[in-house]
């Protein structure tokens, strides 16, 4: 079962990386690709940067969503509509408005910082919620997310900076070029970091007292998973802005076909996440030639609802 | 008079009541009893209106429910809510005072509130009026309520299973204000039970319903037997009379 | 004590009023009195508009997390105007004489209103919980949906919904105004007259029945009202949201939660008049001190998001301890 979704997973991204290459405002004919200089020149600028793009970011959201749900042990969350997102624009807009000379991995790095200090406060803020409610966990993180969103549009007005928290808040490709998304390379080291440790966040699921008797160190695990978690979210939200319910839907989807052994289900879960990623990116394109529909507002609808199936399909518990 | 003819309901395709017809007359307590699943609550719901009827027909004196004025109905007929689905931030004064609502439509006159100063005397609650209903114990609670229905003024009232949640003490209480409420006001009461001992002490009519049917109907003395436990609870247990009462021995 | 503290919210009514006509006031007294009361009467109308749609909903669904604009009613008045440009085209959108189209959004809006309010119900099933993260998310959807339809408009099409997507009171149309006030005043008399009504409804469904008063009926009625005022505000200033995938419009939810902390009662001829005089209140003493004090340049709507939606996690919390 896990080998044929690992094998199908596998190739449902090589060929939608493979349409993705080809499909786009400028027509491409695949076999004058070695013959013309200008087709491989556009390649290798922009549809592949592009490709790779979605791959990094829909592969590592996953991921994170995955370990997010077992660090909250909910199934109704993930980071990026959960304050994660949002405090990574947040970090950015200030190091832009107070830090506007500093270096790029600076910035980079104050935005993951900013990230992980929102993660903390989720989990801080989630944390004494009784197991019996599962459902008022993802409400306080919607809130969540909304309130620190509402401060980046505050600091963003103040600072006369309106016209950026679009491209943060509401995730794009079409400026993905090479030279601009290299960044995405990190979120998905981070992300594949998080399976060396695989393990030890699955026995973390089983609940902390569970996990410390095997053996587990409960607070390491936890804060090498939101340090996962804050890296991606930050380097996916700079760089192609946020895309919303990837790391909800997915791992729902991956859990509901394989269980919860994250060594077993992490790369299914990055394969459909970055297919899912690909596949709303190339319907985007070509949905209304020549403009483009961003590929958050395609994943936004799809995963809004896809949210509200799962509510509604999941008997009343969620835990 | 209450009369239920033909009447046929299902929940989402599952058939709850079979063609059930049944007679209730001004005057006195009538307990609708059995085990789980039997119907009593729906068939109750339905006279209440809180489920839209289907097949039948039910009629409360000359109003037909389903055609009549819910106002006008509300004029004849109380249901005593439980008091966990009141969710408002209410003093027992006000909680009484909207038994009322039916003759003032939230323009209360001289006599309304002299009708709820009065129930609140009746039932002992004159020294909890100023009271918020989530200050007082679940007792009190079901007595208020009970008022509520009370100052509603009218001839027929409804209750589906008042005692959950209450100790024996508040249980017998409000049969014993049922009871009064049956004899000194002339009230014709309609309840749900589960406890047949509850039922048979304080009813002076049983319906006994299973699977969506009636299957017994009569004084307690008459209907509660050990075979009727057998054949309707599916249970042994024996049965004695004492103060010319069945009880249950469990 | 409510009296006195109605004496309290009608002063500063009247301050919050005296404030906006007058602080920094730059020019003729003839040209600027008509022209701010113009806008006073819009921030006063969309200010009881949406405090009133609020509490109806929040008597209608017994609960007080959730609004219609977190559910996204007000997207919805941005989505059928999307729409709408969508299927005739901009040119096709300016043709359509401006009451026409105020009664079309109305219809729809209606339409779709009770639609959702009808799944929010069946979806909640007693359990608020479930019904508030449903409403939510209901809202999100909404919003992305909009968000997609306006992306599949040509860009320049796009701006004439751009303009309307944005709570703004920088500049009333006086024919707007008029049309908003027909269809408001109307329905706030009505839901005045089901003032009582209400009370018994919020008994619950159980005791509201048994006292004659149908609460589905009730429900519908209210929800009619709630999307009339909605619409209206709506048409008036734009939706109070700033969009993005977290809820918004967090106005109508503080108005509500203030009303009942400072006013409590169970008597909707109480909470009525006194979220109706908070929210005018807060939007227009909110606005003189945000523009004329502060001298900030962020729209009022974003600091009532903020403070909004850690009230909204307040109310959230709370309940859970009660």
């Amino acid at each position: 079962m896990r080998r044929l979704t690992l094998l199908l997973g596998l190739a449902l991204v090589a060929v939608l990386a493979l349409l993705s290459l080809f499909i786009g405002a400028i027509p491409l004919d695949p076999r004058t690709l070695f013959s013309d200089p200008e087709a491989a020149r556009l390649i290798l600028i922009s549809r592949l940067p592009r490709t790779l793009a979605a791959i990094l970011s829909g592969g590592a959201l996953a991921v994170t969503g995955q370990v997010m749900q077992i660090l909250a042990r909910n199934r109704f969350i993930e980071p990026v509509t959960a304050g994660a997102g949002q405090s990574a624009a947040l970090g950015i807009l200030l190091v832009t408005l107070f830090l506007p000379g500093a270096p790029i991995w600076a910035k980079m790095a104050i935005a993951s910082l900013t990230t992980l200090v929102g993660s903390i406060g989720l989990l801080a803020l989630i944390r004494p919620l009784p197991p019996t409610q599962p459902l008022l966990v993802p409400l306080v993180a919607l809130v969540y997310g909304g309130i620190i969103g509402a401060v980046v549009t505050f600091v963003a007005y103040q600072g006369d900076m309106t016209q950026f928290i679009g491209t943060w808040l509401s995730g794009e490709l079409s400026g993905v070029l090479r030279g601009r998304y290299e960044m995405l390379w990190i979120a998905g080291l981070a992300a594949a970091a998080t399976w060396i440790i695989a393990d030890r966040i699955t026995l973390l699921g089983l609940g902390a007292s569970t996990a410390r008797s095997l053996g587990v160190n409960v607070a390491r695990i936890t804060a090498l998973g939101v340090a996962a978690i804050s890296v991606v979210t930050a380097m996916t939200v700079v760089t192609v802005g946020a895309i919303p319910f990837i790391g909800l839907v997915i791992p729902n989807l991956t859990a509901r076909l394989l269980g919860d052994n994250l060594r077993r289900t992490l790369p299914v879960s990055a394969l459909f996440g970055a297919a899912l990623v690909l596949a709303a990116d190339i319907l985007g394109r070509v949905i209304r030639m020549p403009f483009e529909v961003p590929v958050s507002a395609t994943v936004g609808v799809v995963g809004a609802a896809l949210f509200l199936y799962l509510l509604y399909r999941e008997p009343r518990h969620a835990a | 008079m209450i009369s239920i003819r033909n009447v046929s309901h299902s929940i989402d395709h599952t058939p709850i009541l079979h063609d059930v017809s049944l007679d209730i007359p001004r005057g006195g307590i009538t307990a609708l009893i059995g085990p789980n699943g039997a119907g009593k609550s729906t068939l109750l719901s339905l006279v209440a209106r809180l489920a839209a009827l289907t097949t039948g027909e039910i009629s409360v004196d000359t109003l037909k429910i389903g055609q009549c004025k819910d106002r006008d109905l509300a004029k004849v007929l109380a249901i005593m809510p439980q008091s966990t689905q009141v969710s408002s931030r209410l003093t027992i004064r006000d909680l009484v005072g909207f038994g009322r609502y039916p003759w003032h439509q939230g323009h209360p006159g001289p006599e309304d509130r002299e009708k709820v100063e009065e129930t609140l005397t009746r039932f002992g609650l004159e020294p909890l009026a100023h009271r918020f209903l989530d200050e007082i114990s679940g007792g009190q609670k079901q007595r208020a309520f009970a008022a509520m229905a009370y100052a509603q003024s009218t001839p027929y009232l409804l209750l589906d299973e008042p005692l959950n949640n209450l100790d024996i003490a508040a249980s017998r209480s409000l049969m014993r204000l049922l009871r009064d409420m049956a004899e000194e006001d002339g009230k014709t009461i309609l309840i749900v039970l589960h406890d047949i001992n509850y039922a048979a002490a304080f009813a002076d009519r049983l319906v006994v319903m299973k699977e969506g049917r009636i299957v017994a109907d009569g004084k307690p003395e008459k209907v509660v037997s050990a075979k009727l436990l057998y054949d309707v609870f599916g249970t042994d247990a024996p049965v004695c009379m004492m103060d010319e009462r069945p009880v249950v021995l469990v | 004590m409510l009296r006195k503290r109605f004496l309290i919210l009608g002063t500063l009514l009247a301050l919050s009023v005296v404030g906006y006509m007058t602080l920094g006031a730059v020019g003729s007294w003839s040209f600027l009195i008509p022209f701010r009361a113009s806008k006073l009467a819009a921030l006063a109308l969309v200010s009881v508009c949406l405090a009133v749609s609020t509490v109806l909903f929040q008597t209608i669904t017994a609960n007080r997390i959730l609004t219609p604009s977190v559910m996204g009613f007000d997207a919805l008045y941005v989505f059928i105007l999307t729409a709408i440009v969508h299927s005739f085209g901009a040119a096709g959108y300016a043709a359509i004489p401006a009451p026409l189209l105020f009664v079309m959004n109305l219809v729809l809006m209606t339409g779709m209103g009770l639609v959702l309010f009808s799944l929010l119900i069946k979806g909640g099933r007693g359990d608020i919980l479930k019904m508030v993260l449903t409403g939510i998310v209901l809202g999100i959807l909404i919003r992305a949906l909009t968000g997609f339809l306006q992306r599949m408009i040509d860009p320049s099409e796009f701006q004439t919904i751009q303009s309307v997507s944005f709570a703004r009171f920088t500049y009333v149309d006086k024919l707007n105004l008029a049309m908003a006030a027909i269809v408001a005043l109307p329905a706030l008399v009505m839901a005045w007259r089901m003032r009582h009504r209400l009370d018994v409804i919020a008994l619950g469904p159980v005791a509201a029945t048994g006292l004659g008063e149908a609460p589905r009926r009730g429900q519908r009625q209210a929800l009619v009202l709630i999307c009339l005022l909605t619409a209206s505000a709506t048409a008036l200033a734009g939706p109070m949201s700033s969009g993005g995938a977290g809820p918004s419009s967090f106005f109508g939810l503080i108005v509500a939660a203030l009303a009942h902390m400072i006013t409590p009662s169970y008597k909707h001829s109480v909470l009525l008049p006194s979220a109706a005089m908070l929210a005018c209140i807060t939007l227009i003493g909110g606005q003189t001190v945000m523009e004329r004090v502060l001298h900030l340049s962020t729209p009022l709507a974003v600091v009532i998001e903020v403070l909004g939606g850690i009230t909204f996690l307040i109310l959230l919390l709370k309940r859970r301890m009660a």
